[in-house]
């Protein structure tokens, strides 16, 4: 499931190293969240540099959009602050709403959104495993990268078994209606992680019959080149540049 | 639901990015003292389980349904520190998906991996403390960690809002919604957390941390006597 984020390529935004893409994505989200929420055209600006990245990356902006409705939720939370924030008031199709409050929405929706979009970016550029890779690199510890390796190594396994699971509780006509059935999930959820940590010592004894020490073998080592990040800066320091004008200009 | 970008100021994410990473650095180094190199595949496989159990949806009321966090199912199942470094391996993931903003990562942390883990850790340990070491008591112990750790990460939520929050929200209304809903999230989560661990715990009392020291006799390993000798 979590192959579906990646989109494979060889354009010149799929060649770059995972760190210098990581620390440029971080960059540019940290500009838009630093921009003044009054400045709507510096957004529009983001906007269109995350769509020339896509460009650039041919990721076609049906994949982006429907990647971002993971933040549905969080759209209908934002929707609701107009109606419940402080301050003075105007009408908006007759309904009195807060300014500041509307302020805010867009203010939420526009850097989360943007946000997002970088990020998903970003994954679908950069293949998971090289991701953390990248993350490494950037001196996150090893061990927290290593689980987070096996985690996506395993991934589709532990959803397969969960998966199966249901198949199974639906052909012998179960279908959860209330409260009530979650001894039914419980169990199933229970099974669930000795199936997983179980494995997970199989998978340390398999580990350990073929010389492990503790240390994942390191990968070949080719540090970015000044040329490669100056590439990645494109995009941040663009970003930049818009951030720092709205704050002076406005 | 994890928190995106533009939701609190830059203080407040950074101020979360320092606990997190606090938190994050002595449960690698309480994981690594614990499992030794064991820690890379036990707590990658769990936080694969993390992961996929919050997949399970189960009906709440009127049509809505709810799934699990298992920040309390970590914390109990396999201990605080490697509970919280699964924890936060999920939001790390989950960040590649969008879910939850590259500036928020420090929140989404500092809420549900520190503050529901160490809140469902800490209360586990009180009620099994007070009542005596068997099954139900475990299980219901198990209800009550999930069940008050959710709200808690709820009020931690509101306390960095007042703090940082972008949206000029009164406190009151913010409080009183976020508590009212996560408390009866909790409730669900608490019910689940409970019948897993208490189905772990019939099943391999041995691997749920919450017991460890409680357990009267240990999961021993019998050898086949070769025959005839």
């Amino acid at each position: 499931m979590i192959g579906r984020l990646h989109r494979p390529g060889a354009t010149p935004v799929h060649r770059l190293p995972p760190q210098c893409k990581i620390v440029a994505t971080v960059a540019f989200v940290l500009a838009v969240v630093a921009t003044p929420r009054e400045r709507l055209w510096a957004f529009g600006a983001y906007a269109l540099m995350l769509a020339a990245v896509a460009a650039a990356a041919r990721v076609p902006a049906g994949f982006v959009a429907r990647r971002m409705t993971v933040e549905v939720p969080f759209v209908a939370f934002a929707l609701l602050i107009p109606f419940v924030a402080h301050g003075p008031r105007v009408e908006v199709l007759g309904v009195a709403l807060s300014e500041s409050g509307l302020w805010a929405a867009a203010n939420i929706l526009a850097k989360a959104s943007l946000g997002a979009a970088a990020m998903i970016l970003l994954a679908a550029t950069t293949e998971p495993r090289v991701l953390l890779l990248g993350v490494e690199r950037l001196r996150v510890p090893p061990l927290l990268t290593q689980i987070a390796g096996f985690m996506l190594r395993y991934l589709d396994v532990v959803v397969g078994e969960l998966r199966r699971m249901r198949v199974a509780r639906a052909a012998r006509a179960f279908e959860p209606r209330d409260l009530r059935d979650a001894r039914v999930l419980g169990r199933a959820a229970g099974a669930l992680f000795l199936r997983s940590y179980e494995r997970g010592e199989r998978v340390h004894l398999a580990m350990l019959s073929r010389g492990y020490e503790g240390r994942m073998p390191a990968a070949d080592e080719a540090p970015a080149t000044a040329g490669q990040w100056t590439a990645a800066a494109l995009l941040p320091a663009a970003a930049a540049l818009v951030a720092a004008g709205a704050w002076l200009v406005g | 639901m994890h928190v995106p970008d533009g939701f609190f100021d830059a203080p407040v994410s950074i101020g979360a990015g320092v606990v997190a990473a606090a938190g994050i650095g002595v449960a690698l180094r309480g994981a690594r003292a614990e499992l030794d190199d064991r820690t890379a595949p036990l707590a990658g496989l769990t936080a694969a389980f993390v992961f996929a159990a919050q997949m399970i949806n189960f009906p709440v009321a009127a049509g809505t349904s709810g799934h699990l966090m298992g920040g309390a199912l970590a914390a109990i199942l396999v201990g605080p520190y490697t509970g919280l470094l699964c924890v936060s391996v999920v939001l790390l993931v989950q960040m590649f998906f969008a879910d939850g903003g590259v500036t928020a990562y420090g929140i989404n942390v500092t809420l549900m991996a520190v503050t529901g883990v160490l809140v469902a850790y800490g209360v586990f340990r009180l009620v099994t403390k007070v009542l005596p070491a068997n099954r139900p008591a475990v299980t219901g112990a198990s209800f009550l960690a999930a069940a008050v750790s959710v709200p808690a990460s709820a009020l931690v939520f509101v306390v960095l809002y007042a703090i940082g929050g972008t949206a000029d929200i009164p406190l009151g209304t913010l409080t009183t919604a976020m508590l009212g809903v996560h408390v009866l999230i909790g409730l669900g989560e608490g019910l689940i957390t409970a019948v897993t661990v208490g189905s772990v715990a019939a099943v391999r009392p041995d691997l749920v941390y919450g017991l460890r020291g409680t357990v009267r006799r240990p999961l021993e390993v019998r050898t086949a006597q070769p025959s005839g000798a």
